[in-house]
């Protein structure tokens, strides 16, 4: 048998083929090795990943549930709680982007109303290659319309996102969605079966033979093939799955369940089993009885099968019939499929016959655990050692630049008709942003707001991430994403709380991409501590390259924040031509890894700006300090592009404005502009409170300097730039549409 | 005073309705199941809600409207009763036979959402009574088939008899190609009315506009003076 290398056909290794026969004291029959092939995938088992995920910090006064459950779940005061997590869906998109990334949506809403939560908001984290490439368009207007088709449908706004473009992701776009939901204490719920004799419940969806090997498919490269792995994509139904979330949130209610687990990657088979690893059970099950909408499916097929919109529930002894009833109303199946047993194995059943008997623990508390090899990549070396001097104006500071002049106009323009700078709303208006009536900070701010209807209190959401500066700089980069995070979400006036990540790496086994990982986790791990925000829960995507290699390291952050007074939320727009303009904070020439040297000089080099915590905390602490003062009217990260490009995105409000400020700075011109510098926010406040954010500012050891006012047509800076804002936003306003008509 | 809000099965705006009417109006308001048959006679107003019913697989609303709750709909409005239907409850409206015309996909091809800009061309209606004629909301729309279409002879009768009750402000305002640049009409008796926008997404100041509560308050005003 072992001369076939049956086990490579499950992606499994020969070494992994005989832990299998250690454990089961014989050789696994087809559908046993089957499960044992996705359930020890990377995807399901994180046997590449776990032991270096086990540095993030987790543990928090207002964390009920951290990682290992299908979502995390944070205290919001009040009997509340929230859940949320971020997710990938990144092979799935690369080779069927609509439903890729709708189903990508539909998974990570699941993971939140099984925890008992009604999903409230939605964020998206993409990543293209160049819009040059017709491909690439094809990919982002197709993704896009996935999320939208998901996400409207099924009545969740999606209310904030990001979307970056870089040749690293050509052939490997990135989808990451995250999604939280509301609750009260009192319905959390888990995915754990026990009590021996309850039943075993297969709910919502009848079962097919679509997205079988998914999880072992998500866990590989893509290569030129990977189109012919089309059937392992799932195809979605938001319809269907409003009806779940509605039947699950009602049966919820009842209080008769025991446990509950979307089945998604890998299905019946890590649905069923994981719930008893948790309980600490076992569970048998007759897959005759699984209702099926293709005749004769296989044990395995059963098993393995990625059919959407279902649930595996074990609701207590006798309540069979309520839940049927519930499901029934939703015009939705429910079968018993099989019980929990003490025995800690999983026994499936076709019919008479025993398909598979496996104990849980070797299938999935004993997968293998790897610790793979990291190297520094030799490329970073030369691409750190690089100052941009040549590239700009010689010698000449901004002090001493003769007057009359504005000769960065133009550079201006061009940074903010770049792909990754330009307007999103052609994205963001795709998607429904405003049902269910709590959005009051709306896309293209900082962070989203949400009320909760009922209290005084909101939430802040916000995602970042920077691939472009984890390329150069994997640790540096993780720890300015979560500082970037926290600084977008104090600027909507919230606290930030807690985190969840989304980690999309080339293959591990690749010494050099492992070496990212792991620096990066340790990022995120250092950065959450100094903030304060634990890591409640996440994805690890690996494999993430094409032909042409890995993808840029690309942690992504998604972060949520409370406003204890909703009357506190702030945008980044600036309110009232008069208004005084504040830079906390300060700019240093850092215009390594910046959009600046991208766009202008085509340059992906130098080294990433710095993150000072003593300063990023100062800066964050004097800006919720004013918010909560009540004395700030816009308050803006100042991140990609600069002090420019952040100085023109706080003029966009729903009447464009424009702003005159004077920079004393012994900066270069491109420097003071265009630099980077982290631990930076633009307020602008009315002239009567400048002296209480003074009286403020004084107790604080953050650095602010008054920088002008809010004007009503130009922006200008110094003598560098003068520009009509209007205009501007006219063709930043295009940018995308004009690509997208090439 | 009592409201009904109808569910249909991938509705998703019945409970933001439900909350606008209940807690913002403080209205008495029932949600009601689709396929139960009900008596709707106690109801001051009748409200179908936004959302994908049925998801939206076929034609906008072509299988809610056979649900068993809208024959008791369509007689209750046939009785005079006042109907509201917004974004897919219009759609349904139409698929029902309660208002004219159809909805094709927008001109984008993608679904839209965004601020509006309408204007209330006729406030001899229970929905638009307390309303400035000529004055213009502000309001969310969210679709991907609100471009109104009706033949010509049915548009002449339309105009003629003042049923278009609200326009995009202009060709540019216009989010999705619609006839002579129509957001919401009704039928010739002015009980039954349908539009695109959600007057619900803008009956809050904090949600940033409160221009859509102008169509609640001026239900409100109609029926208490005992008109309908």
């Amino acid at each position: 048998m072992a001369a076939e290398k049956v086990w490579e056909s499950e992606g499994l290794t020969e070494a992994e083929y005989e832990m299998i026969v250690a454990g089961l004291g014989r050789e696994p029959n087809r559908t046993e090795l089957g499960m044992f092939g996705v359930m020890w995938s990377e995807h399901c088992s994180y046997k590449n990943s776990r032991a270096v995920l086990r540095n993030f910090p987790t543990e928090g006064e207002r964390v009920l549930q951290g990682p290992g459950e299908n979502a995390g779940i944070i205290d919001i005061g009040d009997g509340q709680a929230v859940s949320f997590k971020i997710e990938s869906h990144n092979h799935p998109s690369a080779i069927e982007p609509y439903q890729g990334a709708a189903t990508g949506v539909g998974g990570i809403i699941r993971d939140i109303f099984t925890m008992g939560a009604r999903p409230i908001a939605l964020l998206d984290s993409l990543r293209f290659g160049g819009l040059a490439d017709e491909h690439v368009r094809y990919l982002f207007e197709e993704v896009v319309a996935g999320i939208a088709g998901y996400g409207n449908s099924i009545g969740v706004p999606t209310v904030a996102g990001e979307t970056f473009f870089s040749d690293s992701y050509r052939g490997n776009p990135l989808v990451n969605a995250m999604c939280l939901g509301l609750m009260d204490q009192e319905d959390i719920s888990t995915a754990t079966a026990r009590g021996i004799g309850n039943p075993v419940m297969v709910v919502g969806a009848a079962t097919g033979r679509d997205g079988i090997q998914g999880a072992s498919f998500a866990s590989d490269e893509l290569t030129e093939e990977s189109e012919e792995d089309r059937p392992a994509v799932q195809v979605g139904d938001p319809f269907r799955e409003k009806l779940l979330l509605e039947a699950s949130l009602e049966l919820i209610k009842t209080g008769a369940l025991v446990g509950i687990q979307d089945m998604g990657a890998a299905g019946l088979i890590s649905s069923s089993s994981e719930m008893a690893s948790r309980g600490n059970s076992g569970i048998e099950m007759d897959i005759a009885l699984v209702p099926k909408r293709e005749a004769g499916m296989t044990p395995y097929e059963v098993l393995l099968s990625e059919s959407q919109e279902r649930m595996l529930v074990v609701p207590r002894q006798g309540k069979e019939e309520l839940v049927k009833d519930i499901f029934k109303k939703w015009g939705l199946k429910a079968a018993v499929i099989g019980k929990v047993t003490a025995d800690e194995k999983i026994r499936v059943f076709n019919q008479d016959e025993l398909a598979a008997e496996v104990p849980v623990r070797l299938l999935v508390d004993d997968a293998p655990l790897y610790h793979p090899e990291g190297i520094r990549p030799e490329y970073l070396d030369e691409l750190q050692d690089f100052s941009p001097g040549e590239f700009l104006t010689k010698g000449v500071t901004v002090r001493q630049k003769e007057k009359g002049k504005s000769d960065y106009n133009q550079e201006l323009v061009r940074l903010l008709t770049s792909e990754n700078l330009a307007d999103k709303s052609s994205i963001y208006e795709q998607y429904d942003h405003m049902v269910q009536l709590n959005t009051v900070v709306l896309p293209g701010s900082d962070a989203a707001v949400l009320r909760i209807k009922g209290e005084n209190k909101g939430l802040a959401l916000t995602v970042d991430g920077n691939g472009r500066y984890c390329y150069l700089d994997p640790e540096g980069g993780a720890e300015i994403a979560v500082a970037e995070a926290a600084r977008n979400l104090v600027c909507s006036g919230a606290e930030p709380l807690a985190v969840t990540d989304g980690l999309n790496f080339g293959n591990p086994l690749n010494p050099e991409v492992f070496w990212q990982f792991d620096r990066a986790v340790g990022g995120i791990s250092r950065a959450c501590r100094e903030l304060g925000t634990p890591v409640t829960g996440g994805n690890v995507s690996f494999y993430n390259e094409s032909p042409a290699g890995a993808i840029y390291p690309t942690p992504i952050i998604g972060m949520v924040g409370l406003l204890e007074d909703l009357s506190q939320a702030t945008d980044q727009y600036f309110k009232a031509p008069g208004d005084f303009i504040i830079l906390l904070g300060e700019t240093g020439p850092e215009l390594g890894g910046s959009e600046y040297l991208k766009v202008i000089h085509g340059l992906v080099k130098g080294k990433i700006p710095e993150l000072d915590y003593a300063r990023e905390k100062a800066v964050q602490g004097l800006c919720l300090g004013a918010v909560k003062e009540g004395l700030v009217k816009s308050a803006h990260d100042c991140a990609e592009g600069g002090l420019a490009a952040a100085l023109f995105e706080c003029c966009l409000g729903k009447k464009t404005l424009g702003a005159e400020v004077q920079l004393e700075s012994d900066l270069l011109p491109e420097e003071l502009l265009f630099s980077e510098s982290q631990s930076r926010i633009i307020i602008s406040l009315a002239e009567e409170d400048l002296s209480e954010f003074t009286r403020l500012a004084e107790q604080s050891s953050a650095s602010y300097q008054i920088i002008g006012r809010v004007q009503e047509k130009t922006l200008k800076i110094n003598n560098l730039i003068e520009i009509a804002t209007e205009e501007l936003k006219a063709k930043w306003k295009n940018a995308i549409p004009v690509r997208l008509r090439n | 005073m009592k409201f009904a809000v109808i569910t249909f099965p991938g509705s998703n705006c019945d409970r933001d309705v439900y909350h606008v009417t209940s807690n913002v109006f403080q209205v008495a308001t029932d949600m009601l199941w689709y396929g139960e048959r009900k008596d709707l006679s106690c109801y001051d107003t009748v409200i179908l809600p936004g959302g994908f019913s049925y998801g939206d697989y076929l034609r906008s609303g072509a299988i809610a409207r056979f649900s068993p709750v809208m024959e008791d709909v369509i007689e209750y409005a046939r009785a005079g009763g006042l109907v509201l239907g917004i974004c897919n409850g219009f759609q349904i409206l139409m698929e029902a036979g309660l208002l004219p015309g159809a909805m094709k996909v927008n001109d984008s091809l993608k679904f839209v959402c965004r601020q509006v800009k309408i204007r209330v061309e006729n406030k001899e209606t229970a929905f638009t009574g307390s309303i400035k004629p000529g004055e213009v909301l502000e309001m969310p729309i969210a679709h991907r088939e609100g471009n109104y279409y009706l033949d010509r002879a049915g548009l002449e009768q339309l105009e003629a008899n003042n049923q278009i009750i609200f326009r995009y402000l202009n060709q540019e305002e216009n989010p999705n190609g619609s006839l002579a640049n129509i957001a919401g009409i009704c039928n010739r008796e002015r009980n039954v009315l349908g539009l695109m926008p959600h007057p619900e997404r803008a009956a809050e100041e904090i949600l940033g506009s409160a221009d859509g509560s102008k169509i609640f308050t001026s239900l409100l005003e109609s029926l208490s003076r005992g008109e309908s």
